[in-house]
C-alpha cells in the first residue's frame, strides 16, 4: 500500500499498464516531456521513452481521430484532452467513430481507446476550463464513461478502462485531484466499470453523486446527521451504464432520493437518476424524487462560480426540503 | 511585398536588428519610421500592464493570467494598423491591440479577476471576445470578411493565433475559406516558440508557418515579430491589400515567449535558462528604444517617468476593480437569453431562496 492521490493513482494505473502492455501508447497535447499539465502523465516518458509516451500537435479531433486508427490495427492508445471543454473539436471523431465502430463493423474492429480529461469547476479557472460534459457522452451509444471520486477508485476503474474492449471517457475531477489522499495498493487491481458504490450507508435518504461531487455530498452529509438525519450516499462511478440495482436497493429502503450533479440540469445525468428512482421504487417512495444540478447556464468565470458550484449547505438544504415534505 | 517575401524563398522580413540598426532600407517606408515613437509608448504601455498583471496574480489578487512579455511589437503594430472600421478578433495574447481597438484597463482587469463584464469590451467597436479554444476564432474572422464584403462595407479582418493554433483543423479551414471566398482577412500568427511545452518543431514539419499560405492560395509573409517596423510595415501592406484586393493574408511573426504560457505554467520543465537568455536579446522594445536612442529621438529619462506615470494609471484602475461590488447572481442568469426562459428564472429563484435560508441560520 502507498498513500496516493488521485494525480499519483492515475498515473500509477498507466504505469502498471504501459509496463503489462506493449500495445499501449499515451499522447495529447503536452503529455509528455512536461507531464501533463496537472501532472498526471509525469514521468512516464522517462520510463517508457518518447516513441510511447508522447505530445502531439495542438489538434483535439486528429488526437481522438488518430486513436481510432491506431486501435483498429491493434495498439491500445489511452489519449488526454487537456480539458473536458477542449474536447469539443474531438466529438465528430469520438461521436461518429469512437462509439460507432465496434456496431459499424458488427464486432470485427473495436475502437477500444481510452480517453482521460480533467473535467469540472471549483478551480476558479479560466474560460472553457471548468465545464462538466459527462451527460454528453453518456448520451451517445457506445460509450462508457466513467468518474473516478477517491484515488482508489481512480486506479482501479483507469486499469479496467484501459483493459476494456470498449471506448470509455475517463473523466477525473481535477479539483480534487490533489485533494484527496488514501492508501491504495501498488499492484494491478481492477474495479469493474458499471458498478456504483455506497459510500456510507444510511436510513431516511438517498443522494447519489459522483466525482468532486462526492466529497461536498460527504460534508452535507454531516450536517445532517447533526440533525439526526441519516443520509445513505452513492457514488455513480460508472455514468454509462448507470448500476440501476444499487440504486433500486438503496431508494426502496430510503424513500427518498436527491441527485446532485455539477453539471446543467436540462436532461443530465441527474434527470436520468431521478427517473431510475422513480422507474425502480415507485410504490416506496415517501417524496418526489430531487435534482440538484447546475443551472442551466454557461459556467460563470470565477467570480460567480460560488453561485454554480454546491457547497454543502445546499446539499443539506435539498436534503431538508425533502425530509420535510 | 508579397513576391519578394514569398514564403517559398524562405526569406523574413526584418527592418531593424536587435542591436538597433536599420538593416533594410528598401522596405523602410516613412510611414513605418514615423510611428515608433508612438509604437515604443504603446509597447511599453502594454508591458506596464501585463508585468503588474502577474504580479497581481502572484499576489493572489488576480486569477490566472496569459502574459505578453516579449511579444509586445506584434500587438501595438496591428494596433496602430487597424483602423476604426476594421476588425479584431483576438485570441488571448494580444493585449496591445486589445486596448487599440478600445478595450480598457478597467475591463481588461475585471476579465481577468473573474467578471464576464470585463470580456465585454463595451466601448471597442468591431472587436470579438477574448478566444481561449484555440484556433476556432480564425474561423469567425474568415466570416466577418465575407460579411464586409457582402455588404460591401470598406475594412480588414485582423485575427490572431499562436503557433500551436496553426495545428487545429480550424486553422486549415479558415484559411481554405478565405482564399475560396476571397475575403479582406489579415491573419497573424504570433509564432512565439511553443504551445504550453511544446516547441514549434512538434507542431508541422513544413519550414515555416507562412508557407502555408501558398496551399490555400492567399499571400503570406514571414516577419520578425520583435521588430515593430517590420510588423507595422507588414500589416500596413497586408491590411490595404487585403481591404483593396478582397484578399486574405497570412502573417507568420517570429516571437519569444519570454514568459510563461500562463500563470500556472512552469517552463523551467521545458526549456533552459540559456535559451531565455539568448532568446531576450531580441526584445521588441529593447531593439526600438535603441533605434531610436541612436537617432536622438528618445529620451530615458522620460521614458523613465512615462513608465511611472503608466504603472500609477494600472494601479488606479486595478484599484478601482478590486473594490467593485460583488458579482450578483442575476448576471449568472440574465445574458444567457434575450428573454429568460423560465426554467432559469425556476433555478435563479430555487438559488435565492437556498441563499435566504443560509443567511437566516447564519
Amino acid at each position: 500500500m502507498k498513500v496516493m492521490n488521485l494525480v499519483q493513482a492515475i498515473n500509477n494505473a498507466m504505469d502498471i499498464k504501459l509496463n503489462e502492455d506493449p500495445s499501449m501508447v499515451v499522447y495529447g497535447e503536452d503529455a509528455g516531456l512536461e507531464g501533463g499539465v496537472f501532472r498526471v502523465t509525469e514521468g512516464l516518458q522517462e520510463k517508457y521513452g518518447e516513441g510511447r509516451v508522447f505530445d502531439s500537435p495542438l489538434a483535439e479531433s486528429a488526437i481522438a481521430g488518430t486513436a481510432v486508427g491506431m486501435a483498429a490495427a491493434g495498439l491500445n492508445p489511452v489519449i488526454e484532452m487537456q480539458f473536458s471543454g477542449f474536447v469539443l473539436p474531438a466529438m465528430n471523431q469520438i461521436i461518429s467513430h469512437v462509439a460507432r465502430i465496434r456496431n459499424r463493423t458488427r464486432g470485427k474492429l473495436t475502437s477500444a481507446v481510452t480517453i482521460r480529461m480533467p473535467y469540472g469547476g471549483g478551480i476558479r479557472a479560466l474560460e472553457h476550463h471548468s465545464e462538466s460534459l459527462e451527460a454528453i457522452f453518456a448520451h451517445i451509444p457506445g460509450l462508457r464513461v466513467v468518474i473516478p471520486s477517491t484515488p482508489y477508485d481512480a486506479k482501479g476503474l483507469l486499469i479496467s478502462a484501459i483493459e476494456s474492449e470498449d471506448p470509455v471517457i475517463f473523466m477525473e475531477p481535477k479539483r480534487i485531484y490533489r485533494a484527496i489522499k488514501q492508501e491504495v495498493p501498488e499492484k494491478r487491481f481492477t474495479i469493474p466499470l458499471d458498478t456504483a458504490k455506497v459510500v456510507q450507508p444510511g436510513e431516511d435518504i438517498t443522494v447519489i453523486a459522483y466525482g468532486a461531487m462526492i466529497r461536498e455530498c460527504q460534508k452535507a452529509v454531516m450536517l445532517a446527521r447533526k440533525e439526526g438525519i441519516s443520509v445513505e450516499l452513492i457514488d455513480l462511478r460508472s455514468i454509462f451504464p448507470i448500476d440501476r440495482g444499487t440504486i433500486a436497493t438503496s431508494v426502496k429502503k430510503t424513500g427518498r432520493v436527491l441527485a446532485v450533479t455539477e453539471s446543467a440540469a436540462t436532461c443530465g445525468v441527474a434527470s436520468e437518476l431521478v427517473t431510475i428512482a422513480t422507474e425502480e421504487a415507485f410504490l416506496n417512495l415517501e417524496a418526489p424524487p430531487r435534482r440538484l444540478a447546475g443551472f442551466d447556464t454557461v459556467m460563470p468565470l470565477p467570480k460567480g462560480e460560488n453561485f454554480y458550484m454546491h457547497e454543502p449547505a445546499r446539499i443539506f438544504y435539498e436534503i431538508r426540503q425533502l425530509m420535510d415534505f | 511585398m508579397f513576391d519578394k517575401y514569398n514564403p517559398l524563398k524562405k526569406k523574413q522580413l526584418r527592418l531593424i536588428n536587435p542591436q538597433g540598426t536599420l538593416v533594410n532600407k528598401n522596405e523602410f517606408t516613412e510611414d513605418a519610421d514615423s510611428i515608433l515613437e508612438e509604437g515604443l509608448k504603446r509597447m511599453l504601455f502594454a508591458r506596464t500592464v501585463d508585468l503588474k498583471a502577474v504580479s497581481f496574480q502572484r499576489q493572489g489578487r488576480m486569477y490566472t493570467y496569459p502574459p505578453n512579455l516579449g511579444q509586445e511589437a506584434i500587438a501595438a503594430a496591428a494596433g496602430l494598423v487597424m483602423r476604426e472600421e476594421d476588425w479584431l478578433v483576438p485570441a488571448y495574447r494580444e493585449l496591445g491591440a486589445w486596448m487599440a481597438k478600445g478595450a480598457t484597463l478597467d475591463e481588461l482587469f475585471l476579465y481577468w479577476s473573474g467578471f464576464e463584464d470585463g470580456g465585454a469590451f463595451k466601448n471597442a467597436s468591431n472587436m470579438m471576445p477574448v478566444s481561449v479554444p484555440i484556433a476556432s476564432q480564425l474561423l469567425h474572422a474568415t466570416g466577418i470578411g465575407f460579411a464586409l464584403k457582402y455588404k460591401k462595407e470598406p475594412g480588414a479582418v485582423f485575427v490572431f493565433c499562436g503557433d500551436g493554433g496553426t495545428s487545429e483543423g480550424d486553422f486549415h479551414e479558415a484559411l481554405n475559406f478565405a482564399g475560396v471566398w476571397k475575403v479582406p482577412v489579415v491573419f497573424v500568427v504570433q509564432n512565439n516558440g511553443y504551445a504550453i511545452s511544446c516547441p514549434v518543431s512538434r507542431q508541422t514539419a513544413a519550414e515555416s508557418i507562412a508557407v502555408k499560405s501558398v496551399a490555400y492560395g492567399i499571400h503570406g509573409i514571414q516577419i520578425d515579430g520583435n521588430d515593430l517596423a517590420a510588423c507595422y510595415q507588414a500589416m500596413k501592406t497586408a491590411r490595404d491589400f487585403a481591404e483593396k484586393e478582397q484578399q486574405a493574408v497570412l502573417i507568420e511573426a517570429i516571437t519569444y515567449r519570454s514568459g510563461a504560457h500562463t500563470t500556472s505554467d512552469d517552463p523551467g520543465r521545458y526549456r533552459t535558462k540559456e535559451e531565455e537568455e539568448q532568446r531576450k536579446k531580441e526584445d521588441p522594445i529593447s531593439r526600438i528604444r535603441k533605434f531610436l536612442l541612436k537617432n536622438d529621438r528618445w529620451s530615458e529619462e522620460e521614458e523613465k517617468t512615462m513608465v511611472e506615470q503608466f504603472g500609477k494609471q494600472v494601479d488606479v484602475a486595478f484599484q478601482k476593480v478590486e473594490s467593485a461590488p460583488p458579482y450578483p447572481l442575476e448576471d449568472v442568469f440574465r445574458y444567457q437569453f434575450a428573454e429568460m426562459p423560465e426554467t432559469l428564472n425556476r433555478q435563479m429563484a430555487a438559488y435565492q431562496r437556498f441563499s435566504n435560508w443560509k443567511e437566516a441560520q447564519a
